[in-house]
């Protein structure tokens, strides 16, 4: 059994976020919903997260960035799409520079709609990551076994 | 409590090695338990269950391994090999002085570790360890030597054998020490290299480029050594075991408070408050010590 489930380290990246999303997100750390109470912390560090949470709708600048910290972050790894922006790119999808999603550039394994997406819905998406970090561990381990005489 | 006392003191000193080493990274974790939970308390949070340290510690050996010296991780393992070694000798009634040096010497391959790596944050996390490592040597030292010049001997057996209550030879020592256990503890205002508390910031310096494993095997270390620093709390108090835990434990709950009452200091006044408070309260009292003889 993994234990990724009891101590999920998240690791949050605005990639060209109106800042909406951002402080929700800052906001499930306060006293009144208090993430840490599952064991998640707020890393500012790629190599010690698990979880990815990307905000924004991603454009020309933001997207080498986005895609360097999921490089950095060790396996297994999961990437949560935080709001609007980062699920289509809401109202910004049709700018010359906006790429249009998180999805457009990294495998995303949770959405969290909402414009701002609500601390509880944020929360719930963390929570879901679990479950897939959980999952991408098993199969983890099953194709190391596999490879390994 | 006496008969735990004269079981331990029957035990051999291979015996009490291995206690040591099967017990201590318990009673760390649950002290660390207990100060995230306190901490959230204290900020108002519900905080996480008191298990989660060793929930962390066990997610973190599951993870993948990421190396970008391959010096790195030998340092991380002479760290932890030098800092169960001091503890060991101290819990098996050793040398108080040994246990210092191989302490010392933990915390440089800890520098030497933080150096190895690429990462500028880590190298500035690295510089600042020196400055704390300079700033709260002095103050061990004189601990040994202050209990040396009351009971004429370093071994801890005979500290702990001592009748008499050495704080009340030593109570400048004592506070000088508690002044720098905030230092080793790695709390508020001195949590410069590699602080618990704060993960956004350049504070995390030190294990910037540790992942997975590594990240495990030092926060199993910082246990250790944190029961070993408790361990010297406890020889000030040692004619009375149960006055000397419970002094331990409140020791660890007053660092605590002290952790969430403090912002950070900068590194000058992290080094020039600890060389001046040592001047103040450790070697004043090791002169009034050596005038009363």
């Amino acid at each position: 059994m993994g234990w990724f489930k009891r101590s999920p380290w998240v690791l949050h990246y605005n990639a060209t976020s109106c800042n909406g999303c951002d402080t929700e997100v800052i906001v499930s750390l306060t006293p009144l919903y208090d993430l840490e109470r599952f064991g998640i912390i707020n890393t500012g560090n790629p190599k010690h997260a698990d979880i990815l949470l990307a905000t924004g709708s991603v454009n020309d600048k933001s997207v080498q960035v986005l895609k360097t910290l999921y490089e950095q972050m060790p396996n297994p790894k999961v990437i949560v799409a935080v709001g609007l922006c980062a699920i289509s790119g809401c109202v910004f999808q049709d700018c010359y520079n906006v790429l249009g999603g998180v999805d457009k550039v990294l495998p995303v394994d949770v959405y969290v709609p909402g414009c701002a997406a609500r601390p509880e819905s944020i929360i719930d998406g963390v929570i879901k990551a679990c479950d897939i970090l959980e999952e991408k561990y098993a199969q983890r381990k099953k194709t190391y076994a596999r490879t390994q005489p | 409590m006496n008969t735990i006392c004269e079981v331990y003191q029957s035990l051999s000193i291979l015996e009490r090695m291995l206690v040591f080493l099967v017990l201590a990274p318990f009673v760390g974790g649950l002290l660390a338990g207990i100060d995230r939970k306190l901490s959230a308390r204290l900020q108002g949070r519900y905080g996480p269950p008191l298990r989660q340290p060793f929930f962390d510690v066990l997610k973190l050996l599951q993870k993948e391994r990421i190396v970008v010296n391959k010096f790195q991780n030998f340092n991380i393992l002479l760290l932890f090999v030098f800092t169960i070694f001091s503890g060991a000798l101290f819990f098996a009634g050793a040398d108080l002085l040994l246990t210092i040096f191989s302490l010392a010497l933990a915390g440089t391959f800890f520098i030497l570790a933080g150096f190895s790596v690429g990462s500028p944050y880590s190298h500035l996390g690295a510089e600042r360890e020196v400055i704390q490592m300079v700033s709260y040597e002095p103050m061990v030292i004189l601990m040994a030597i202050g209990m040396y010049q009351v009971t004429g001997s370093f071994k801890v057996a005979d500290l702990v054998q001592f009748q008499k209550p050495l704080i009340l030879y030593l109570p400048g020592i004592f506070a000088g020490f508690l002044y720098i256990l905030t230092i080793k503890f790695r709390k508020s205002p001195f949590d410069l290299s590699m602080s618990h508390h704060a993960h956004q910031e350049i504070v995390r310096g030190i294990t910037t480029e540790f992942s997975g494993p590594a990240l495990a095997v030092i926060e199993v270390t910082h246990w250790y050594e944190n029961v070993l620093l408790l361990g010297m709390v406890y020889l000030f108090f040692a004619f009375n075991p149960w006055i000397a835990l419970g002094v331990s434990l409140v020791t660890f709950l007053f660092e605590i408070f002290i952790d969430m009452n403090y912002a950070r200091f900068k590194w000058q006044l992290t080094f020039a408050s600890s060389w001046l408070f040592t001047a103040v309260a450790g070697i004043s009292n090791i002169i009034v010590l050596n005038f009363m003889k």
